[in-house]
């Protein structure tokens, strides 16, 4: 499911010309029929995609939610980026990072 | 003869011994007669301390140097423990204990041994995380931490190991430490253990010549345990033990620097880590210095930046495991720009070290760590740029310049250095420093990225182009023929924002100015306003600035007229002309009433043409009766319906400006209902507002909300803004005429106002007719926007 979200992801990129920061796909009923997922995209600037899949079960995230998650996501990363000593392409392995992602989830959920 | 490797305690017990034997002060030369007297205490047989003596080279050179005494001394370690006496056995033999000099001539000897065993029981207890403790324990060669540390210092010249290696405290065993010292009286060395190694640490950093600070120190309190860091030491595996013994002390001083640059990297890493548990993750002074002269090494100008790759390298060469290296970036990057200040540096030094004495790293920075924001003293300005976009990898050394328009927070120099580096140079973050600009200056409404950055959410981006459209067109529109601003307008109409909020206040601009001209003006004056006051609309705060936060657009109709106004400063155009009748509204941004009429027919399209005429027919009517009062109670309601609330008290208050037709008013009211949300607020209860003044307030208001709500889903800003500001224009335009209303009683006053009325009546009849343009577009754009919302629908809400 996540690989078929990045080729929307990709569809969507060069689609647009502008306004890549905010994607966002909705895969509502296309993954399994038993789970709702809903696939999120979000690319940036330097191309790098975010993907978050959101169980449809909880109460529709509203957009707005879904962006400036991405959002701290997005600010998350770069704090990651700017130590010399993460190679990109590395699992990302930053404390700090884990904390805002986990905090993140744990409120919307 | 090899070098000599020894363990922190080993070099600390030495270093401390030597400078007791040192009486004559020379740091360098051990007198014979107490190094003599050492060695019997010893006791060791007489032959042994001959063979010692000679090992180590005093007898070739007839004193005792640094070097020579500890060589003697690690043999009379040897000699101790049994091993036999051999060139190889100094620094093959492990975990030596110190040698014990039995005969305590010197309370400090005594104290020492004391002191060294206890340490290096503390040692062992500590051993933990670095390298296994050694059987004894006391004694750690540290081959480990050698590594670990000779990577470091390897690139720094040799540095005479054992000599140089300064005691690293271990960070736990720095508190042991200390307390024993403090039992010891020696020399009232109050400094914590930490500042122990530190200033021990300089001694050696000065190599043999030995610094008489540091000898002080050092006999000042006791040695403290050995810390169980060898890094030094392994730096002495590099030839460092050669340069030891090879070292006069005539050569000293050259290999005293050298040293002092390797031990520095091991001193400071014995310190750090000695000094980080101390307080815990205190910075003693020495330590501090040794860390700053490290990042001098790196960084000549102090407050610059040490870029991530540079530090990268030299903290890898502390041989932690990338991830610790990662977290320990992480933490001490306190602004998250890539770079390291000088702060940042010693705190990551800092942790480095006390990893390396096996302290797990923090979560988060100690405080003691923490940058200090006052730290460089350079006029911190610069506010924290808070994750910052990140660092492209080649953060710029860049000077320290502090970004000028950055804000005075508090903000460290370092902050602001770094956050400044971070806008020159991550393009990402181009827009944080223009947002971060135009926090100071609120005076450039004009920037349109400040829209993110201005309380008011209206803002719209108006570009500075527009603005600057808008500027000239007020100024054309001062003496040229109106027209021009409102060709000029219905473009900039279309162009503008989206956003509804800012529609509003374009329509209150607009009636604004078209208020404040009132008086000598025509209808010139209007466009004008209306033209700056959608710029303003658009800048957002600037307006915003002179009018109460809140949305009361800028009422100032002339903004040449209103100092306070924003535009006056941005457009630093139209001057007096417009000012007319209308006084600078007072921060309270009366309400503009035209506008509101003129919206509400607008928005309305099908009945809109008709609505704008009416109203403009009607509001010159109801206009050049109390031009002055009117544009009071007019902004005044305008303010009002913007608030979205209180237009009736407003509405109130313009008894004159009895609007008509109440009919138009509910059609126009509707007409906004239909709107956007917002601008149907603003038009609605501007309308009702401008058309009863006072009539039934209660009626209009109620209506714009119930529209509201439907046609929330209509989306169509533009269209609504386009509506708007024609029906602004046309309000601006009829309230203008109706503004210079003869009040005078002598002739000449009153053939002026006729001749005003008149020329306003044409320029309201030509902006109707424009008007009527940009009403088509609109709706035009409308339906488009309309189809695009079908076809996001089912995507936009959940």
């Amino acid at each position: 499911m996540v690989h078929t979200s990045l080729d929307v992801v990709d569809e969507k990129i060069s689609a647009m010309g502008k306004a890549l920061v905010d994607q966002r796909e909705l895969y509502l009923g296309l993954l399994y029929p038993t789970e709702d997922h809903k696939v999120y995209g979000y690319v940036t600037n330097s191309k790098v995609k975010f993907v978050m899949v959101v169980d449809s079960s909880n109460t529709a995230l509203r957009d707005n939610e879904i962006r400036s998650m991405f959002r701290k996501l997005h600010s998350s990363y770069t704090d990651v980026m700017c130590n010399p000593f993460y190679n990109p392409g590395d699992r990302i392995q930053s404390r700090a990072f884990d904390s805002m992602v986990t905090s993140m989830m744990v409120q919307v959920c | 003869m090899e070098g000599l490797t020894l363990s922190d305690a080993e070099q600390k017990y030495y270093s401390d011994l030597f400078s007791y034997c040192d009486i004559e002060s020379t740091k360098k030369v051990a007198a014979n007669g107490r190094v003599l007297e050492l060695f019997r205490a010893a006791q060791l047989p007489n032959d042994v301390v001959l063979q010692i003596m000679e090992l180590c080279g005093a007898t070739r050179l007839g004193y005792f140097g640094r070097s020579q005494f500890y060589i003697a001394l690690k043999l009379v370690a040897v000699a101790q423990s049994g091993f036999p006496l051999r060139v190889e056995s100094i620094n093959t033999v492990k975990d030596l204990p110190l040698p014990r000099f039995v005969a305590s001539k010197n309370e400090q000897e005594s104290r020492h041994a004391a002191s060294y065993s206890s340490d290096s029981e503390n040692q062992g207890s500590y051993s933990g995380v670095i390298p296994p403790p050694p059987g004894r324990g006391q004694v750690k060669k540290g081959s480990v931490s050698h590594d670990t540390v000779q990577p470091r210092t390897s690139t720094d010249q040799q540095e005479p190991a054992s000599p140089v290696v300064s005691p690293q405290q271990s960070p736990p065993t720095s508190p042991h430490t200390w307390r024993k010292h403090s039992r010891h009286p020696s020399g009232g060395n109050s400094e914590r253990p930490l500042a122990g190694p530190g200033p021990f640490w300089s001694p050696f950093g000065e190599a043999q010549s030995g610094s008489a600070a540091a000898d002080a120190v050092w006999s000042g309190h006791s040695p403290p345990p050995p810390p169980p860091q060898e890094t030094w030491v392994s730096f002495a595996d590099t030839p460092p033990t050669s340069t030891l013994l090879t070292m006069h002390p005539a050569s000293v001083q050259d290999q005293t620097t050298v040293r002092t640059v390797a031990s520095a990297t091991t001193a400071n890493e014995i310190r750090r880590q000695s000094s980080s548990y101390d307080d815990p993750w205190k910075i003693t002074d020495e330590q501090r210095q040794y860390y700053v002269n490290q990042f001098k090494t790196i960084q000549p100008d102090l407050n610059g930046f040490i870029p991530g790759s540079a530090a990268k390298e030299f903290f890898t060469k502390s041989k932690l495991p990338i991830l610790e290296l990662s977290h320990i970036w992480e933490l001490s990057d306190f602004d998250k720009d890539g770079a390291l200040t000088l702060d940042e540096f010693c705190a990551a030094f800092h942790l480095v070290v006390a990893r390396k004495n096996g302290y797990d790293l923090p979560e988060k920075l100690p405080e003691s760590l923490m940058p200090k924001l006052i730290d460089l003293e350079d006029s911190a300005d610069v506010g924290d740029q808070p994750g910052e976009v990140g660092y492209s990898g080649s953060p710029a050394e860049a000077p320290p310049s502090k970004s000028p328009s950055m804000p005075s927070l508090n903000q460290t120099w370092p902050e602001l250095n770094q956050s400044s580096e971070q806008w020159e140079t991550f393009s990402e973050r181009s827009s944080s420093s223009q947002t971060l600009t135009q926090f100071d200056s609120n005076i450039a409404p004009a920037d349109p990225d400040t829209a993110i950055v201005h309380p008011v959410p209206i803002r719209m981006t108006p570009s500075k182009i527009h603005m600057q459209e808008m500027e000239l067109k007020r100024t054309g529109s001062d003496h040229t023929n109106p027209t021009s601003p409102l060709l000029v307008k219905p473009s900039d109409l279309s162009e503008e924002s989206k956003i509804n909020s800012s529609v509003k206040f374009a329509s209150g601009n607009t009636v604004a100015d078209g208020y404040s001209s009132s008086d000598s003006f025509t209808s010139d004056p209007e466009q004008i306003g209306n033209n700056v006051t959608h710029q303003r609309s658009h800048s957002g705060t600037s307006p915003d600035n002179t009018a109460p936060p809140p949305p009361p657009p800028r009422p100032q109709p002339s903004h040449s007229r209103s100092s306070s106004l924003d535009m006056n400063r941005t457009f630093a155009v139209t001057t007096g002309q417009q000012q007319a009748g209308v006084v600078a509204h007072p921060p309270a941004v009366p309400p503009r009433p035209q506008p509101s009429q003129a919206p509400g027919p607008v928005v309305h399209r099908p009945v809109d043409a008709d609505g704008l005429i009416t109203h403009t027919s009607t509001s010159p009517q109801q206009i050049p009766e109390q031009p002055n009062f009117a544009d009071f109670s007019q902004f005044e309601v305008f303010a009002a319906s913007n608030v979205n609330e209180e237009q009736d008290d407003e509405a109130e208050k313009h008894p004159e400006v009895l609007p008509v037709e109440k009919a138009s008013d509910s059609a126009s009211s509707l007409r906004v209902a239909k709107t956007d949300s917002k601008i149907e607020e603003k038009t609605a209860a501007s309308v009702p507002a401008n058309v009863s003044k006072g009539t039934t307030p209660l009626a209009p208001p109620p209506k714009p909300v119930r529209r509201r709500l439907k046609s929330e889903d209509e989306l169509k800003p533009e269209v609504d803004e386009h509506t708007q500001k024609t029906g602004v224009l046309a309000a601006v335009l009829a309230s203008q005429p109706s503004i210079p209303r003869s009040v005078g009683k002598d002739k000449k006053a009153i053939q002026a106002s006729i001749r005003r009325n008149k020329e306003t009546n044409t320029v309201l009849a030509r902006l109707n007719s424009e008007l009527q343009q940009q009403l088509k577009d609109v709706l035009e754009e409308r339906i488009s926007l309309e189809v695009q919302l079908e076809q996001l629908r089912p995507f936009s809400h959940l």
